[in-house]
């Protein structure tokens, strides 16, 4: 019998290039992080050697007189992730869980509508929210709720909880589908076993479907929380921009996505430095903000027992 | 399964209580039937092995008893089970309750994904109102009577996952019996766990028998023999045999059933 | 038989649950999908009316000269978005690999997801920040080609996750078979791994493709705007719809400018919608098929 020619390369040393290029591909990942870091730092140090820590605690915004405070911006933002995600996460939660129990004909296609609304492009939300949420909040929701406390008796549709309202609309379908598809991947034979002792539909999501995919659900909604904090156009149409404190959630206020997209073309020098600073800022607080969820994930993995989602 | 024949085995059976009663049993996925007029009685207190080739319908039919069927909603069955004097294929039957009295061991080792101590003690908190101490004693008692106790009894905090497969279906075994129920049903139990642990399994099986009625679903037919006390041998969904453990596979009546038991295929 | 002889907890409640979480997710969906009618509807219904040929084939010129249409902006957007993905969408693809294959249980590995979860997080406008310090300022001029690496830099994490979420997806079983057979690592991810995965694979890229060209804040500062044709995309500012929109309808006080910048938002959204559609259907038949 004829000897099969071997191969030139041995199948270790492809194994071995293959892994490096994978390797090679991670890398940016890292570059860029570090890359981030070091630009912005670089480029708002002007402005803390100018103002010192003092400009993340100050109040007052008067570019023309050289004042900057970045307090607002980052209340702003912190306000209007925070209303967002209050309603985004429930209701993701409830419609993830309505579209994997429901028959065929009704669940895929509704399905692929609330993956539509994800794809819709953040600028068409803020248009939409300019041109047609605002007015309809003023007209119809803000006058009937702006008697309840820290809802504010005043306003003119702009503002924290339009932003919030339409940033939820935005993240919901990120945090819908991851967590639909890790429903859809609990095993059946997990699902039959709780039904089995007798827990009701409800029981079984929540105790646990839950745990059995936190991670996978937890990676939804932080997906979800780094969209909407630094999310942009949607918000600088809405927000009102007006560098205050969020005091009512009718009131208007910004955000330092905001702050930034609406000034940074025009700024010269040391607004331009400051602005850098803001990003800084805004840098830092998506970081916090993911290597807490990293953690926290590592660490509640452990304690659950490793489940490896 | 012909009446008469029925009516002739029913006659064999000494005079136990029937737990569980099937009549005219028809079994249907979306428009393909499974199952064909199936007929049975379940003694209680008794382990009753339902063995039979593969497909030939015999999960389907055990999980006629919970109705874990529910779940999918192209199956669906026609026909009467009697369990405690109700039909309980009846829709105004609470299906919580009747899982809590009609338990089910699934083919692979199910933990949830919690500690040992909460996968145990989820059913008691489903269906009762306990304080701390009376759900730690009947998580006690219910590993105990699973033959868990000793081996988990410093690693109740620790996950469910962690522990061995046959550690794990033991651990499922606890928490179905955990709330007390009356029949627990096991489809396969063994079959997805290694032998000195099905060894476990299988007196824990005579065990719990004393408490509980048993179905077992296997394809082992030596567990079978070993295990039960009555027999019934599924063939293309229809009963073809059914008769206590020992007649069966020393003098059964069918030849199908002869067939099957010596190996003739299957 | 021994009764616990506990107190039961009453059924009442937990069917009540039941059927109240059940309503919820009901009207939840009901939110959702309206609130996507609602913003589809209103983008037709105020962009229709700009659309025209003149809109689709005359390139922008300044207010008040006739023929105004947004003909460089469609080919800006094309140019910088795929651009864009010709440069983040590979490496992107082997870094998933590399964190799914080769990085599970490995401390680089581990860390590398970290980073990949933390980048994903990062708003797009930093991103555009970033861009404009390290492309814009050395080079002392915006480009399409900028955009193109802002966009880049938005796809990359995300392509990489969703590589890593898919693969990881697929059983080791298949995995472990393959390499039984003698395959090596390589063609084991390449051949099964990763063709098992496809659909879920291409469809994670398509997704990041559509997201990408609609971003408009990394736009902002990296390829910024122009009246003229994309010919020179890698140094002059490109025409591009997103930032478009964001002139037309914020920035101007006429009508008819707004109805274009309307026009143009209907213009991407169907474009971006059409793609998501159309890679829907096609690979749900392939997967059948």
């Amino acid at each position: 019998m004829r000897n099969r020619r071997k191969h030139p390369i041995s199948p270790e040393t492809i194994d071995r290039v293959f892994k490096y290029t994978a390797i090679a591909g991670a890398i940016p990942v890292l570059l860029l992080m570090v890359g981030f870091l070091i630009q912005l730092c670089w480029n708002a140090w002007p402005a803390f050697r100018e103002f010192g820590f003092n400009f993340l605690i100050s109040v007052k915004w008067d570019p023309v007189a050289g004042e900057y405070g970045a307090l607002p911006a980052i209340a702003g933002t912190i306000t209007t992730t925070a209303i967002a995600l209050a309603i985004a996460i429930p209701l993701s939660f409830t419609t993830a869980l309505f579209l994997v129990d429901a028959p065929g004909w009704l669940g895929t296609p509704l399905s692929h509508a609330i993956d539509l609304l994800a794809a819709i492009p953040s600028i068409i939300y803020g248009m939409w929210g300019l041109f047609v949420l605002i007015p309809f909040m003023q007209l119809y929701i803000q006058p009937r709720l702006a008697w309840i406390p820290f809802m504010g008796e005043d306003y003119n549709g702009f503002g924290f909880a339009t932003s919030g309202l339409i940033l939820a609309l935005m993240i919901m379908p990120f945090i819908c589908a991851i967590m639909r598809d890790v429903f859809r991947m609990v095993p059946s034979v997990l699902r039959e076993a709780v039904h089995g002792i007798g827990a009701t539909r409800w029981e079984t999501a929540f105790d646990v479907t839950m745990r059995y995919g936190k991670r996978g659900l937890l990676g939804g909604i932080f997906v979800g929380l780094g969209r909407a904090v630094g999310e942009t156009m949607a918000v600088l149409f809405v927000i009102g921009n007006i560098h205050e404190l969020p005091r009512t959630l009718f009131g208007s206020g910004t955000t330092i996505a905001s702050t930034l997209a609406a000034n940074f073309a025009e700024a010269e020098g040391m607004f331009r430095s400051v602005l850098f600073a803001l990003g800084l800022v805004l840098l830092l607080m998506s970081f916090g903000v993911q290597i807490v969820a990293q953690w926290w994930l590592i660490y509640a993995v452990k304690k659950s027992g490793g489940y490896n989602g | 399964m012909d009446n008469e024949i029925f009516t002739k085995q029913c006659a064999a059976m000494p005079p136990e209580k029937v737990k569980i009663a099937a009549r005219g049993i028809n079994f249907f996925y979306g428009k393909n039937q499974a199952l064909f007029d199936n007929n049975l009685d379940i003694a209680e207190n008794k382990v009753t092995a339902v063995i039979g080739p593969s497909g030939c319908g015999k999960s389907t039919h055990l999980r006629i008893y919970n109705r874990i069927f529910e779940l999918y909603r192209e199956q669906r069955v026609e026909g009467s089970l009697i369990f405690d004097g109700s039909d309980i294929l009846n829709s105004s039957v609470d299906v919580l309750e009747l899982r809590r009295r009609i338990g089910m061991i699934f083919q692979k080792p199910t933990p949830f994904p919690m500690s040992v101590f909460d996968n145990v003690a989820y059913p008691l908190r489903l269906h009762f109102k306990m304080n701390r101490r009376e759900t730690a004693d009947c998580v006690e008692d219910a590993l105990r009577s699973a033959s868990l106790w000793d081996e988990v009894k410093d690693k109740l905090k620790k996950s469910g996952l962690a522990l061995s497969g046959g550690q794990q279906q033991r651990l499922c075994i606890a928490r179905a019996i955990a709330a007390r129920p009356e029949v627990l049903l096991m489809d396969e139990p063994t079959s997805a766990v290694d032998p000195v642990a099905t060894a476990k399994i299988e007196e824990l099986i005579l065990e719990l028998q004393k408490r509980f009625t048993i179905v077992i679903v296997t394809h082992n037919m030596q567990q079978a023999a070993r295990v039960s006390d009555y027999t019934v041998f599924f063939f293309q969904g229809r009963i073809i045999e059914f008769d206590t453990t020992e007649k069966i596979f020393t003098n059964p009546g069918k030849q199908q059933t002869e067939q099957y038991i010596t190996g003739r295929f299957g | 038989m021994v009764e616990h002889g506990f107190r039961r907890r009453p059924l009442f409640f937990r069917k009540m649950a039941d059927i109240l979480s059940r309503t919820f997710a009901l009207l939840s969906v009901a939110l959702a999908v309206s609130g996507m009618i609602w913003i589809i509807w209103v983008t037709i219904s105020y962009g229709a009316g700009a659309l025209s040929w003149e809109f689709l084939l005359e390139p922008t010129r300044p207010w008040g000269l006739p023929k105004n249409g947004v003909a460089n902006a469609i080919i800006g957007t094309i140019l910088v978005t795929f651009g864009a993905a010709v440069i983040g969408v590979p490496p992107a693809i082997l870094g998933g690999i590399y964190l799914s294959e080769f990085g599970k249980h490995s401390q680089i590995g581990s860390f590398m997801r970290f980073c990949t979860n933390v980048m994903m997080g990062m708003p797009s406008i930093i991103i555009g920040l970033f861009v404009y310090a390290v492309m814009v300022v050395p080079t002392g001029r915006f480009s399409g080609f900028a955009g193109s690496l802002a966009l880049a830099v938005i796809m990359f994490p995300v392509v990489m996750r969703t590589t890593e979420d898919i693969l990881l997806m697929v059983s080791d079983t298949l995995r472990e078979s393959a390499l039984a057979l003698g395959m090596s690592r390589t063609r084991t991810t390449l051949c099964i791994v990763c063709r098992s995965g496809r659909t879920g694979l291409i469809t994670g890229i398509l997704l990041a493709i559509a997201r990408a060209g609609g971003e408009t804040a990394p736009l902002l500062f990296t390829a910024m705007w122009s009246d003229a044709w994309p010919t020179r995309y890698f140094s002059q500012p490109t025409a591009n719809l997103p930032v478009l929109i964001n002139e037309y309808a914020t920035n101007s006080p006429y009508d008819e400018v707004q109805a274009m910048g309307w026009g143009a938002a209907l213009l991407i959204t169907a474009a971006i919608l059409g793609m998501n559609i159309v890679s829907r259907i096609f690979f749900r038949e392939k997967k059948h098929g």
